[in-house]
């Protein structure tokens, strides 16, 4: 019997355990700490099924970016835990049965006879010297690129967006207005007095 | 031998503990956004498997627009949480109903 199975079941378990851990714990602090554990596993898991490139990046977006912000967002705000934990136990018949009965319907639909190994076939084993980072490369900038583009141009929206949403203006700071500049009349700034020219003494 | 199938289930209880972490988490807006994190990644999970099974290297690629859109929406979900709490000083959900009054 070879290693993998054995990775992926010890690799699911901890991925499965980190997740229930997410959404059950009180502190929101340990449940993005445990979000952090969840992404690292399913990082692992990706890398048996040799996407190694998203792997390495699901830790450096998630785990490098995306957690980091959570946690300062986390610690930065002052939240009550007991009354954000009220109505757990209400809401846990109803969200474990919808959950429950979801997670029936998906393995019916999912499982070993409509995806199992003599319906797929074996996957193709790469060589040592593959690289999965440059296939997904030479996929990305060819047939990608204009979608590539969009992307980009998504996360510059994003940077403006969350600078503007959170940008406080100070009443004491000195700025321009460049709506009010460019609105300006000539009448509001100069004013032609006539007056009579007063005679030499 | 891992069947493509496992893969699918784990995604699926991936999303099925996420769904109900949406359920339970009501009051807490965080939680909920880290709920949705976890949906995602289960759906990314769906992708890689499929891509590694059928041979095929765009369902990688859709993975990578995907952790794209997701960073973006963490980072602009967290703004208006941040604005939320300024305003309200709180970030109970039960708490953010002045469009109803």
């Amino acid at each position: 019997m070879s290693i993998e199975p054995i990775l992926f079941y010890i690799f699911s378990t901890i991925l499965v355990l980190a997740s229930v851990a997410v959404v059950t714990v009180r502190n929101p602090v340990y449940a993005a700490l445990c979000l952090v554990l969840a992404f690292f596993t399913c990082a692992a898991v990706w890398l048996l099924l040799e996407a190694e490139f998203l792997a390495l990046v699901l830790i450096l977006v998630y785990v490098g970016a995306v957690m980091v912000l959570f946690l300062f967002v986390i610690m930065m705000l002052d939240i009550n835990l007991v009354r954000s934990k009220e109505g757990f136990i209400k809401y846990l018949p109803a969200g474990g049965f919808v959950a429950i009965l979801i997670l029936i319907e998906m393995c019916v639909v999912l499982g070993p006879e409509n995806f199992g190994i003599e319906i797929t076939g074996e996957p193709l084993k790469h060589a040592a010297d593959y690289s999965n980072t440059k296939e997904l490369g030479v996929t990305l900038y060819t047939q990608y690129a204009y979608p590539f583009e969009i992307a980009g141009a998504l996360l510059l929206l994003a940077i403006v967006a969350a600078i503007t949403l959170t940008m406080r203006r100070r009443p004491d700071s000195k700025y321009q207005d460049p709506a009010e500049q460019v609105s300006v009349r000539r009448d509001d700034r100069v004013r032609i007095v006539k007056m009579a020219a007063e005679k030499k003494q | 031998m891992i069947e493509l199938s496992d893969f699918l289930i784990l995604g699926a209880i991936l999303f099925c503990i996420s769904l109900a972490g949406i359920f339970l988490n009501r009051k807490n807006i965080i939680i909920i956004l880290m709920s949705i994190e976890l949906m995602l990644l289960a759906v990314n999970m769906n992708f890689v498997a499929f891509s590694h099974y059928l041979g095929n290297v765009d369902g990688q690629i859709f993975v990578f627009f995907i952790l794209t859109v997701a960073a973006a929406e963490a980072a602009i979900g967290l703004a208006i949480l941040i604005l939320l709490f300024r305003t309200k000083r709180t970030i109970n959900v039960d708490r953010l109903d002045s469009l109803k009054h």
